[in-house]
């Protein structure tokens, strides 16, 4: 039997693969941008997950706000990293270096 | 439910903003290239009848849209910061806006939506409405970050703050789905109420990931990597807002979420605060010795500055709460004071940056030395000018809350950082004069006047008034 527990440790695992995807990537940053989609689903899962044991509809209904300010925040991505990439000839994320932070 | 007429009434502010920032858009859109400058006219004026409205908003509160959002004495205080602040960087950002050849109508909407996403953040009263606030707050800066598009400097700093405001609000959303999970509801009081007995492990897990993505937001260490850069890349108006507004709805939904949603929880989140409020007070004031740009100076100094604003939430109480509040509105004259000075370092059509290039100031621009000066002093926390009250509430907050360890600290790293404040000063008074800034718009230099004068008699003018609504503000969140 699938329990709460099954849902909320896959959601965990998806979790921590965005969160490595982000800081260990050193490739480039469309990966970075498919991490932060990993991780908004990791939570949509949670969100369902728990509003199907609470019997509860308002997580369910969080989760389908979250799908649709993921693709606005996706399409704003893309866009700062194509004006990045007209300036600067590349998306490594080496290469974001003018200022040290 | 409540009836519509009321939930209406009580959001007028946001409201009057949404509509202005889609009728400007079309107005806009429609008028194409053709004197880009009325639209920013406009949203001056739009941001300007939304914050008259605050003052018709009566009541001690209200909860409105199906308890969606709040509306209180709090609420409203922080939305006059946000709004003025928007307000403000936009009178500030016509000359610069034009010099760099990015005058174009998207600018004043976004910062009109900016401003919208603040209003509903600041007024959040469960995690959906948080989230959806933070979001519209968030894109719209992630775009005005990269405004300036040719510039390769500009779309760097968009792209760090697009990357690392996407993870923020994604630990954000964690924590967020944990609580929910865990206590049932997603309402700031039925979060509270779920929490009577001795709280479960998900709940502190879903607090700290919640903390982690505010405190991003709020730049506070060990979250703050992103804000020097985005500081110095972005275009200066941007960076104005990015230090105002920004920073002031960030600090009230932390606020609010810990005080009204985990009372019960005080012994957790303490820790995290008090630990964060050390951290970025260090940081702010030793990373910004060696510092050259001046952007990247009030970069470290706004890190430090939110580190003193935490020492007064740490204490947990009314007075705490307060003196954040007391601390906000003083940081916002502060900001918008000196970076309307930084907007007038200005030789031909290029903005300079460079500390260096101050040298000499008092010799040929004698107010605008001492403006600046005053800032310096007042950033440093030296009485009797603005900065001092700031640090004095916060820090007497903290001592009758018993944490006098964090109110030591603070006052060693104080004056740590009147080092690079007063280096300044030195530079301004002292340096031989290299060049001399040209004459800028006259509303930028009455802007820096003004806040020279209200950060120099602070004491008698707007003082007591914002001590004064600031304790009311307080008393609401209790």
């Amino acid at each position: 039997m699938i329990g709460l527990t099954h849902y909320l440790i896959v959601a965990a695992l998806l979790f921590t693969i965005g969160i490595c995807g982000i800081i260990l990537n050193r490739k480039n940053i469309i990966v970075i941008l498919m991490s932060v989609e990993i991780i908004l689903l990791a939570v949509n899962i949670n969100l369902v997950a728990f509003s199907s044991f609470l019997g509860d509809l308002t997580g369910q209904i969080f989760s389908l706000f979250i799908l649709t300010v993921a693709a606005a925040e996706a399409a704003i991505g893309l866009a700062i990293l194509v004006t990045y990439y007209r300036n600067r000839g590349s998306i490594a994320v080496e290469d974001i270096n003018l200022m040290k932070g | 439910m409540t009836p519509l007429s009321y939930s209406i009434a009580h959001s007028l502010p946001e409201i009057i903003l949404a509509l202005g920032a889609l009728a400007l858009l079309m107005l806009g859109a429609f008028r194409a290239g053709k004197g880009d400058w009325i639209i920013t006219e406009a949203s001056i004026v739009v941001l300007g009848i939304a914050l008259l409205s605050l003052f018709f908003q009566l009541g001690e509160r209200a909860l409105i849209w199906d308890d969606a959002f709040i509306d209180d004495h709090f609420a409203r205080f922080m939305k006059a910061l946000a709004i003025g602040g928007a307000l403000l960087t936009l009178v500030l950002s016509r000359e610069f806006m034009a010099r760099a050849r990015i005058d174009f109508f998207e600018f004043p909407v976004l910062v009109l939506l900016a401003t919208l996403g603040m209003c509903m953040l600041i007024s959040a009263q469960s995690l959906i409405a948080l989230y959806l606030g933070l979001e519209l707050m968030s894109l719209a800066l992630y775009v005005i970050a990269a405004f300036d598009r040719d510039n390769v400097r500009a779309s760097e700093a968009g792209l760090k703050y697009f990357v690392l405001g996407a993870l923020s609000s994604g630990m954000l959303l964690y924590g967020a789905s944990l609580i929910y999970g865990f206590a049932g509801t997603v309402s700031f009081t039925g979060i509270s109420q779920a929490l009577n007995g001795a709280p479960s492990l998900g709940v502190i897990f879903g607090l700290v990931f919640v903390m982690a993505g505010l405190a991003f937001k709020m730049s506070i260490v060990p979250f703050h990597m992103w804000t020097p850069d985005v500081y110095e890349g972005a275009p200066t108006p941007v960076t104005t807002f990015f230090a105002t507004a920004a920073k002031v709805a960030a600090v009230a939904i932390t606020v609010r979420i810990v005080i009204t949603a985990f009372p019960n929880l005080q012994h957790e989140w303490r820790q995290i605060v008090v630990f964060v409020a050390i951290l970025s007070m260090a940081l702010g004031s030793f990373a910004a010795i060696g510092q050259t740009n001046i952007k990247r100076l009030m970069a470290y100094s706004s890190i430090g500055h939110m580190g003193f604003a935490l020492v007064g939430l740490a204490s947990g109480t009314e007075q705490g709460v307060m003196g954040v509040m007391i601390y906000m509105a003083i940081y916002v004259l502060m900001s918008i004071g000196t970076f309307a000075a930084i907007l007038s370092m200005r030789v031909g059509d290029r903005y300079v940056e460079n500390i260096a290039d101050l040298a000499g100031l008092a010799k040929t621009n004698g107010l605008m030395a001492f403006v600046v000066a005053m800032m310096m002093f007042s950033l440093a926390g030296i009485p009797p000018l603005a900065g001092f009250f700031a640090k004095w509430y916060v820090f007497v907050a903290a001592i009758n809350a018993n944490l006098y360890f964090l109110a030591v600290i603070g006052m060693l790293t104080s004056v740590v950082a009147a080092f690079y404040y007063l280096r300044i000063v030195k530079i301004m008074y002292f340096d031989d004069s290299v060049r001399s800034f040209d004459r800028v718009n006259p509303e930028v230099t009455a802007v820096m006047a003004t806040m020279g004068v209200f950060v120099v008699i602070f004491a008698a003018f707007p003082g007591p008034a914002i001590v004064q609504s600031a304790a009311a503000a307080a008393k609401s969140l209790f």
